[in-house]
């Protein structure tokens, strides 16, 4: 009843936006209020981004009308939704490295550049909600959430009424997400209307008031959170009911497949992204990596890939008799050479594991065009792979000649583990397997991935949910800026101890 | 006025199919056509039918005029062909000019100094190596020190022009012929040693450029070496995950496409000019770029945008001589055309959508 009386600081009418044959957004309504913060719900690829990248005027809408305090308004350009109040804050921080907090909060601003009045402002927003940022600290210094907060305070600067949040836990541990919760609630108090975008229902059930949901660009519905329960918005999400348990087979016949010993990695620019990294990887086993993003699980997967180049320590994969093969100083072709067969998901799929403007079949050469001696490709076997890959996997294209750009996020990470499978790999190593895609694609990735450790195959599992690598992972390794911070067990492990393990070296330090 | 909703805005379009894909490129010359007639109509006050008559006129008027068009079309291809491993590769050759004139000079300076030394049968097959080696050492030092350095490619291979224009005109003084004429003129004018033939003297250029198109078509789509250029022109992060050394893929094209361009400099000297001026490659290897993007690096379609371009070039050319004008207005006819073709790949890809509610509307 209370909801009839309040005019919706903003208001969404059939919002259409397509992209080529692709349907982002279609016809939908949003309502926003003031003194609110609503959780806009949805997989990923379900349209909340670009609904909202239409609001703060990155994207113009193709059909479809928004009014901002019950007046038509039409945004052009981010300039255009700041003026109505409306600020984002992206996935993507959009900061210089080399300036200051405050510098970079006054950015772009007309009139004259006055740092210690800006100083004053900032930290009277600070005061205000409770963020903890020092102005005059360069952006470089520091860490990932801090830098989020300079990005939230930078559109409150600008005057913002109107907050919207792209999945801002993301990057944070899960400390520092209760902080950020904090903060957002004092905005909201404050009257602020507050737009959180996230597909973690804890999340959703933690901060918000009210929950809108979008599934396959398409509004759903929206409530008070207060009235629903975890069950009937995955239900709402996804379109009918998933259980959420994902199997975790014991491991059988298990040998240590490959040892990683004081493995240490600079960056180009001479920056230690991994500190005497030492573990094993043992078969039949999926070994978990955490860790927030940045904190060396890229450069370890392609360190043991031969893309990375190392600076001590030693990567030695054990065969089946007990010899051991040094991997390090090897390119992937080297490896290859070796009969080491090593297969790689990595997390950029269509630049790096795929050809994006290739179509399957060609896709599938990848791995397989040298053999044999003739100087001519041969076109037969990888069409075979890719006709069998598109059956057994239920991959929706269609055809084997389609570019696989044109397939959908998880149909394209169908293709890609298949192609990496089909190898019959001894170890298989995966980046954010299942992100952005659906949560049956999501099932499907993890049963292949079950199978293969069935099958013997060492697995490393790096991934960003850490509900799912609780619940899939044998071991965990947790790093932690490029150290290891322990290895535990994933069947007895718990999430609190592991977002520690995340934050601080070896997770002893005390609860906050 | 704050609220207006802009006039329109752009969208990217669904994968057109083949015949729309077509009909938006055939629009694109109708329209040009129009415009390249109201031009012709404000500027001279000349009929565009009678000009547009003259153009073909120029490029097919004759069997003669036919046959230099076909084997300019022939030389234009034979230098697309040669960049479009590179430009495949995304490997940003914009030296084939100097590719072309440093193979010219090559098998000029064979011609002059072997001439009588050896049988002519010798004297050409050293001309046709030595042509061949000079492209590709041409393409092959941009390509080192990218791959070595990361030098920038697009730089590098533009300066190397330079460098071999200034040698050709270098030379040009040191062989002048007759003395300080300050050119070359005919070599071996007389004896026709290192002059090649088939037929008549225009088919030899054709019959190379068609084997060309050939092996580099089968090149570039059923070989091993061509499935490498195809992954490193997409994604060099690729290449590198599936184990390609792209600095060895990068070299080895660019010498491949130094060695056809070597081609193409050994078929304008022994085949068609037989000398060597600064001008023999002509500005063509630049307009090879365009022929070898505007057929998205399909050889055979390669044939149709070079002789489309030769095609222009010549028919304006005859335009600007008829009818007494300047060749800066055959120019002009040329960029309008290709602006025109080049722009409609914009809506091949995109569409507009315009603006659909009144702004009266939007305006309270």
């Amino acid at each position: 009843m209370l909801m009839d009386i309040k005019i919706p600081a903003v208001k969404m009418r059939d919002i259409t936006k397509r992209f080529g044959p692709v349907v982002a957004n279609d016809k939908v309504w949003l309502d926003i209020y003031r003194g609110e913060i609503l959780s806009l719900l949805g997989e990923n690829g379900s349209g909340k981004t670009t609904l909202m990248n239409m609001l703060s005027g990155i994207y113009f809408p193709d059909e479809g009308t928004i009014e901002i305090d019950g007046k038509e308004v039409v945004i052009k350009s981010p300039k255009d939704a700041l003026n109505l109040g409306i600020g984002m804050v992206h996935q993507h921080f959009k900061l210089v490295d080399v300036m200051t907090a405050a510098e970079n909060i006054i950015l772009g601003l007309p009139g004259k550049k006055d740092i210690k009045a800006a100083c004053a402002k900032i930290k009277e927003i600070c005061d205000r909600y409770g963020f903890d940022v020092d102005p005059n600290e360069k952006i470089y210094n520091m860490s990932v959430s801090q830098k989020q907060t300079v990005e939230i305070v930078k559109v409150l600067y600008r005057g913002a009424e109107i907050l919207i949040l792209d999945e801002p836990t993301a990057v944070l541990t899960p400390q520092e997400s209760d902080k950020l919760f904090a903060v957002m609630r004092n905005m909201r108090d404050d009257g602020k209307a507050i737009v959180i975008i996230t597909h973690k229902m804890h999340e959703v059930e933690d901060v918000s008031d009210r929950v809108a949901i979008l599934r396959k660009g398409q509004f759903v519905g929206d409530m008070l959170t207060a009235s629903t329960n975890a069950e009937e918005m995955t239900n709402m999400m996804v379109g009918h009911a998933v259980h959420l348990n994902i199997e975790r087979p014991e491991p059988v016949n298990s040998v240590p497949r490959m040892e990683i010993k004081d493995l240490t990695v600079r960056s180009i620019e001479g920056v230690v992204k991994l500190d005497n990294v030492s573990f094993t990887l043992n078969s039949g086993e999926i070994l978990g990596i955490a860790g927030i993003s940045g904190c060396g699980q890229k450069e370890l997967l392609e360190a043991i890939a031969g893309l990375q180049r190392t600076e001590k320590g030693s990567i030695s994969y054990i065969n089946d008799d007990g010899s051991h093969e040094e991997l390090i100083g090897k390119d992937p072709l080297a490896i290859q050479n070796l009969g080491v067969t090593l297969s790689f998901v990595p997390e950029d799929r269509l630049g790096m594991g795929l050809v994006a403007n290739m179509d399957l079949s060609d896709n599938m050469m990848l791995r397989s065009f040298r053999k044999g001696r003739s100087f001519f490709t041969d076109r037969k076997a990888p069409r075979t792979l890719a006709e069998n890959i598109v059956k057994e996997l239920e991959v929706v294209t269609p055809g084997v000649t389609t570019p696989v750009r044109r397939l959908s996020g998880g149909n394209v990470q169908k293709v890609l583990v298949g192609r990496e499978i089909a190898s019959a790999p001894k170890v298989l190593l995966t980046a954010y397997a299942v992100r952005g895609l659906d949560v049956n694609s999501s099932y499907v990735i993890y049963d292949l991935l079950n199978k293969q450790k069935q099958a013997g195959v060492g697995i490393i599992y790096v991934g960003e949910d850490l509900d799912v690598l609780l619940e899939l992972s044998d071991r965990i390794l947790v790093l932690c800026g490029g150290k290891v911070s322990g290895i535990i067990d994933g069947r007895s492990a718990d999430k609190r101890q592991v977002g520690l393990m995340m934050t601080k070296l070896g997770g002893e330090a005390n609860e906050e | 006025m704050k609220n207006k909703e802009p006039l329109f805005h752009v969208a990217k379009r669904e994968a057109l199919p083949w015949y729309r894909m077509w009909l938006i490129r055939v629009l694109a010359v109708l329209a040009a056509l129009v415009v390249c007639s109201i031009v012709t109509m404000a500027v001279t006050k000349l009929n565009p039918l009678a000009v547009a008559g003259s153009m073909v006129e120029g490029a097919l008027g004759s069997s003669r005029k036919t046959w230099v068009t076909i084997q300019n079309t022939a030389i234009l291809l034979l230098i697309a062909l040669a960049v479009t491993p590179a430009f495949k590769m995304r490997f940003w050759n914009i030296g084939a000019e100097g590719q072309v004139l440093i193979s010219c000079f090559a098998a000029a300076s064979c011609m002059i100094l072997l001439t009588d030394k050896v049988p002519n049968a010798v004297l050409v097959l050293i001309m046709f190596l030595a042509s061949i080696a000079a492209g590709a050492i041409w393409a092959g030092i941009p390509a080192l020190f990218k791959a070595k350095w990361n030098t920038n490619e697009t730089l590098f291979t533009l300066m190397m022009n330079y460098i071999a224009t200034q040698i050709v005109a270098c030379f040009c003084i040191v062989w002048e012929n007759p003395k300080g004429s300050g050119t070359i003129g005919l070599i071996n004018s007389t004896g026709n040693q290192g002059w090649v033939q088939i037929g008549n003297k225009y088919l030899f250029a054709i019959l190379v450029a068609a084997i060309v198109t050939v092996l580099v078509y089968v090149y570039l789509n059923y070989t091993k070496q061509g499935y490498e250029i195809a992954v490193v022109g997409e994604s060099v992060r690729t290449a590198r995950y599936v184990g390609i050394k792209v600095d060895r893929v990068f070299i080895r094209t660019l010498l491949l496409s130094g060695a056809i361009c070597g081609l193409a400099g050994f078929t304008l000297v022994a085949g068609v000019n037989h000398t060597l001026t600064t001008s023999l490659a002509g500005g063509r290897g630049f307009t090879a770029v365009m022929v070898s993007w505007m057929a998205q690096f399909n050889p055979f379609t390669m044939i149709i945008t070079s002789f489309i371009l030769v095609f222009l070039s010549r028919g304006s050319t005859e335009i600007a001589t008829t009818f007494g004008l300047n060749s800066s207005f055959s120019e002009i006819l040329t960029g309008i055309i290709i602006f025109f073709l080049i722009g409609c790949e914009f809506f091949i890809r995109y569409k507009l959508i315009f603006r659909t509610h009144d702004a009266k509307e939007g305006n309270k």
